[in-house]
């Protein structure tokens, strides 16, 4: 009966989260489009441009939480994929600039003029098409997942090792792309943005188109990870997180199960970074961060991993308050805040927000109807 | 892919040739020579640390030996393959500790085991079809958790957990099960039925059952290895293996 | 460059005459004085001729203090002013009672410097310190001015020190090599000294050997300039390998206690930099306490922050693992999780209480400068940093190999549960564990003080380094750890020259995803059943 139960709120769940972005998604561009300035119901273009970040981590942490709430794999380089994303979107953008920038060049971004280059690399052609751009913005993190997970799972790198060769990659990247010769910009990435599809990037409507974007993709990122965790391959997944051994004396392939979660993560983390790049104006190297990366999976645990909803709403709480923290006098409190949150969280809230709400309402339902089975080892 | 295949290099469904393997000079197994017939069910006993389940572990290639001969089906080479390959093959385990999926419900647990196409686009879009759903009824049945079949497999009891267990080899209708213990933390009554289960699926399928428990074994009544060290101290039927003196020695003697 | 070199001729042959007394006159000396008064460059660079031509006794005072703008002239008078401030006559050396009214410095453009450099030459090649001489003739030998030659033979046969000698022989062969009408029999014995040098530097005298050269000549400089450069490939593949062993031996210091507390508890602790960090900091409060109280202990700062910075990230640690950790027993990603937190939380509070800038921590005399060895550069800093991880290495392996508690260690890290069935209370050597890999994390923190910048960010820039260095050595044997720290820190330093810093780094980053594959429990894992379970 519980599982009927749990699925049946899941579903519940489900519904509401896609009622609520999709209602963000229409009303919050109409307030800030429709309703004059002076009006309290307006919304400033800056906080819609707040907010679409705050739904580009929703969806990063939901891809997260496909690897590591299902598959029981805690990827401390997800930022890796975000940043590859977004600097695809980053470089069709450049590429958009044309001749507007301060050097004037028609074909080379103004810092590749400035290191003195004289053609563009192999590697940038083709950004300058959209559709090109958003297959790279798909490609280019799930290729390094599928490559990069192809030699880890297959020769079963599990647990702590996965988590540390994870973070040792995206140190590499952060590393490569800091270099000037890498043609990504170097230190200073790419910013002064000025087109995508030929709207101004500054102006208040595509702002706000790019901000229903943003939910259309959450909705769909949710809809699709969703369809994922409950199908059948879904509970292959979860069995392979909670016995991964017992999984493969069932005859199933655990290597590529895992691989095909963690690639089609990996792309929607790259669509998150897509859809960041020209609301937030710039992309640089610090994408790549490793405390980057950690700092995703603690939103994920503060919602409550394993549920998807939870994720995307760890992303949004975490973030909005590290917003309101940061910009006030407690600004130099956030890094003991967080750091507070990381620790009380594992220890106290294993299951998050959402995972701790559900315990407690059904404790009031039904007091213990049967023993329920210990948390899932983390391994 | 079966016995009769025309290059099998032996009619025996599961062959082992001069078996050694070793974990940091420890030899767990020595030279270990065993044989199963097609349809036949073998009880293997031996004291703690005789090999048994680095045995099955080599069997379903967790374990690869260092030296020696493991053959399925009369030519298909064990060592070379990895434990997906060598369940869908037709070999099934159950574990000494019982092993089962905590946070799934017991039917998706017998539906996981179900005999069905293991890759990744067949499952993503499977459908559950009439016949596999009768298939999961008769199974939920036969190991008596229909009435359980909702509930989260962690919230079983030790014994209820055995027999789960027992199903998903059932449901996976491997050529070979590897039964390790069945017995074990279960009361005399369930001891019993479990024994009367085995000889049950013994009828269709080839079985190797470890057990300590005498009784039990004695209740199977098939034939009995007896490993020691690593290596067959003693095969034949329960009475004239009891009987022998080394095997006296090994379990009374010490 | 013709006029600075005619000059340096007329100085050469000034100071030769110089070498013979009596040729000097009063009158050239007054005029060098009255030019030096005159505010001119070219007056002044007159003056400085005339006095080496002069061998004026006070010509090397004046000329370093016209060098250092302490020469005053003016109004007839032409003083130096010394260091400390007195007052003395340039003429005479003697001090004056006060200042004379009207006085200026003498003014220095290009020109000028250059004249008072060649002149500084050939007065050092004649100095009566021998340690002078040699620099003077270092300085021969690189500017390789052919003007110079006459003072340099004239020196030579003066010179009675052996070194002395030999560097300004090697000044001699430099001139030579280049100086296309010297007889050929000496040019190819200058040859021979330069190849006997066999530095960089005599590398770059030896191709300056003109293009018209006789054959003998380009053969003999043929092979002298390949005999060097085999040789001094040899010394730079030792230095690489030194710089590795040094880098090897900072990783080691750092990943070594991670280790530990990794193999016991398979635990990885992200807070471990910040140990790394608060042993830093227990240094440079140390040095802060030394240098307001008690001075005269300096020398000894880092001998008294070695316990203080172990007891200190140790009982920290000890807290960290009472505290935090052993809430989370058996979920390894989850107390990674909790430990990053930890570490923002130690990296604010150091930020909070020293402020977010580089603390300066000073190194105590005996690790202070360098020893050279042939071509090898080595800092005694580096130097004392091996030695003190390797005292360190050999510590914990006496601690893990000889100690009832590094026994204990050793049973719960091969099998936690068996160790507890006999009775090891695993709580208490989880703690300790912890405490001793923390403890140590703050030792390395006292190395890396002498190092690397004193910040609330020091530990971060290592932490990953100490991963891999864990990972790639495996877990539960320190031996492991060791070797991957040295393989890793020769293996960077000898990609550098070849892929660059970050290129390198990169390599061996993308090498340890890869050598995981191939072993997923490092270079020496624990095998067996008992991992698994």
């Amino acid at each position: 009966m519980i599982s009927r139960f749990l699925l049946q709120n899941m579903d519940k769940r489900g519904y509401a989260f896609l009622a609520i972005v999709a209602a963000i998604g229409i009303l919050v561009p109409l307030l800030n489009l429709a309703v004059p300035a002076g009006s309290p119901l307006h919304v400033p273009t800056s906080t819609m441009s707040l907010w679409g970040k705050y739904l580009c981590y929703a969806l990063l942490a939901i891809s997260l939480d496909l690897v590591w709430g299902y598959c029981g794999i805690l990827s401390l380089g997800h930022g890796a994929f975000f940043a590859l994303g977004g600097y695809a979107m980053g470089m069709y953008l450049m590429r958009q600039i044309g001749s507007r920038g301060t050097y004037g060049n028609p074909i080379l971004p103004d810092f590749m003029v400035f290191l003195n280059w004289q053609e563009l690399p192999w590697y940038w052609y083709g950004f300058s098409s959209f559709p090109f751009a958003m297959l790279m913005v798909l490609l280019a993190p799930g290729l390094l997942a599928f490559i990069f997970g192809w030699f880890a799972f297959r020769s079963r790198v599990t647990g702590v090792y996965l988590s540390i060769i994870t973070q040792a990659l995206t140190y590499a990247l952060l590393l490569a792309f800091f270099r000037n010769d890498m043609g990504f910009g170097g230190n200073n990435g790419l910013t002064d943005f000025k087109d995508i599809l030929g709207f101004n990037v500054q102006a208040q409507a595509t702002r706000a188109a790019l901000f229903s974007m943003t939910c259309v993709m959450l909705i769909a990122g949710f809809l699709i990870a969703r369809g994922i965790v409950v199908s059948k391959l879904g509970k292959v997944v979860i069995a392979i997180r909670d016995a991964e051994s017992r999984t493969r004396f069932l005859g199933y392939r655990v290597d590529r199960f895992k691989l095909f979660v963690f690639t089609v993560s990996a792309c929607m983390a790259g669509v998150a970074g897509a859809l960041y790049v020209p609301q937030v104006g710039i992309i640089n190297p610090s994408e790549f961060a490793p405390a980057n990366s950690i700092e995703t999976v603690i939103w994920v645990a503060v919602g409550g991993r394993g549920t998807l909803v939870g994720a995307a709403l760890g992303a949004v709480v975490v973030n909005y308050a590290k917003t309101v923290f940061t910009s006030g006098f407690m600004a130099p409190y956030w890094l003991f805040a967080l750091g507070a949150l990381f620790v009380f969280v594992t220890i106290f809230m294993p299951k998050g927000i959402l995972g701790t709400a559900q315990q407690l309402w059904e404790k009031r339902r039904k007091p213990a109807p049967t023993a329920t089975p210990e948390p899932a080892p983390a391994e | 892919m079966n016995a009769s295949n025309p290059g099998a290099l032996t009619s025996s469904l599961l062959y082992l040739d001069g078996v050694s393997v070793s974990f940091d000079g420890f030899k767990a197994i020595r030279g270990l020579s065993l044989t199963i017939e097609p349809g036949e069910m073998r009880a293997i006993i031996g004291p703690n640390g005789a090999g048994k389940t680095t045995m099955m572990d080599i069997i379903t290639g967790k374990t690869k030996p260092d030296v020696g001969t493991v053959m399925f089906g009369g030519s298909i080479d064990l060592t070379k393959l990895d434990e997906a390959a060598i369940a869908n093959l037709g070999i099934g385990r159950k574990f000494q500790k019982p092993t089962v999926f905590d946070f799934h419900t017991i039917e998706d647990n017998i539906l996981l085991a179900l005999k069905a196409p293991r890759s990744v686009a067949k499952t993503l879009f499977w459908k559950t079809a009439a016949a596999q759903a009768k298939r999961i009824d008769d199974i939920l049945g036969i190991i008596k958790l229909g009435d359980a079949r909702d509930r989260l497999a962690g919230s079983l009891s030790h014994g209820q957990k055995q027999w789960l267990e027992i199903g998903m080899l059932l449901a996976q209708d491997p050529k070979l099960l590897l039964v390790d213990e069945p017995a074990a933390g279960m009361t005399d009554g369930e001891t019993a039925e479990t024994a009367v289960l085995l000889k049950e699926i013994a009828k269709d399928h080839s079985v190797i059952v470890v057990e300590h428990d005498m009784g039990f074994i004695r209740e199977l009544g098939v034939k009995v290895t007896v490993l020691h060290e690593g290596s067959v101290l003693a095969e034949g039927p329960l009475d004239v293996v009891s009987a022998n003196e080394r095997v006296v020695e090994v379990y009374l003697g010490r | 460059m013709r006029i600075v070199s005619c000059l340096l001729r007329m100085i050469a042959l000034a100071t030769l005459l110089a070498l013979q007394p009596g040729v000097a006159s009063a009158q050239g000396a007054d005029e060098a004085f009255t030019r030096l008064g005159a505010d001119s460059f070219s007056d002044t660079n007159r003056a400085i001729e005339l006095l080496i031509v002069n061998a004026h006794p006070q010509a090397a005072a004046i000329i370093e203090a016209l060098a250092a703008g302490r020469l005053l002239a003016g109004a007839g008078a032409v003083v130096i002013k010394t260091t400390d401030g007195k007052i003395l006559d340039a003429r005479t050396g003697s001090a004056l009672a006060a200042e004379p009214a009207g006085l200026a410095p003498v003014r220095l453009n290009n020109g000028v410097r250059r004249t008072i450099q060649g002149a500084l030459g050939g007065l050092g090649l004649l100095n009566p310190d021998p340690a002078k001489r040699i620099s003077a003739a270092e300085a021969v030998f690189k500017s390789r001015d052919v003007a110079l030659l006459p003072v340099l033979e004239g020196a030579i046969a003066k010179e009675t020190d052996a070194k002395a000698k030999a560097a300004l022989r090697q000044a001699q062969a430099a001139i030579l090599v280049a100086k296309s009408d010297a007889p050929p029999f000496d040019r190819i014995a200058a040859i021979d000294v330069l190849r006997e040098r066999g530095d960089q530097d005599a590398l770059a005298t030896l191709r300056s050997l003109p293009a018209d050269s006789s054959p003998a000549l380009k053969e003999a400089q043929g092979r002298a300039v390949s005999a060097i450069e085999g040789k001094l490939a040899l010394w730079r593949a030792g230095q690489n390998l030194w710089y590795g062993l040094s880098l090897g031996s900072v990783l080691l210091l750092a990943a070594i206690g991670l280790a530990i507390t990794f193999g016991v508890m398979g635990v990885i602790n992200m807070a471990h930099g910040e140990m790394v960090m608060l042993g830093a900091y227990t240094t440079f409060i140390v040095q802060e306490v030394i240098r307001t109280r008690f001075p005269g202990l300096f020398d000894y700062s880092l001998l008294i922050a070695v316990p203080l910075a172990f007891m200190v990230a140790g009982l920290v640690g000890i807290a960290i693992e009472r505290g935090v950790i052993r809430f989370l027993y058996g979920r390894p990603l989850e107390t990674l999780l909790a430990t990053w937190g930890i570490s923002l939380i130690l990296q604010q509070a150091v930020r909070t209480a020293f402020g977010p800038t580089n603390r300066e921590v000073g190194a105590p005399n005996f690790m202070s400068g360098a020893v050279e060895i042939g071509q090898l550069a080595i800092t005694w800093n580096r130097l004392w940093i091996i030695v003190f991880a390797g005292l360190v290495f050999a510590a914990l392996l006496a601690i893990l190999k000889l100690t009832p508690i590094g026994l204990q260690m050793r049973a719960v890290t091969q099998n936690r549960r068996m160790a507890s069935a006999m009775g090891i209370r695993t709580g208490r050597v989880d703690a300790l564990t912890f405490g001793l890999g923390s403890g140590v994390a703050g030792l390395a923190g006292v190395a890396l003080s002498q190092i690397d910048n004193v910040s609330p960010n020091l530990g971060q820039s290592y932490i990953i380094d100490s991963f891999m260095v864990v990972v790639f050595g495996g877990v539960g044997n320190l031996w492991g750890t060791l070797i991957s720290a040295m393989t890793l820190g020769v293996a960077n330093k000898l990609l550098e020259p070849y892929a660059g810093a970050v290129l390198g780094k990169i390599a061996l980053l993308v090498f340890i995803i890869l050598f995981i594959q191939k072993r997923p429990r490092g270079l020496f894992a624990l095998k067996g059943r008992a991992v698994e379970a």
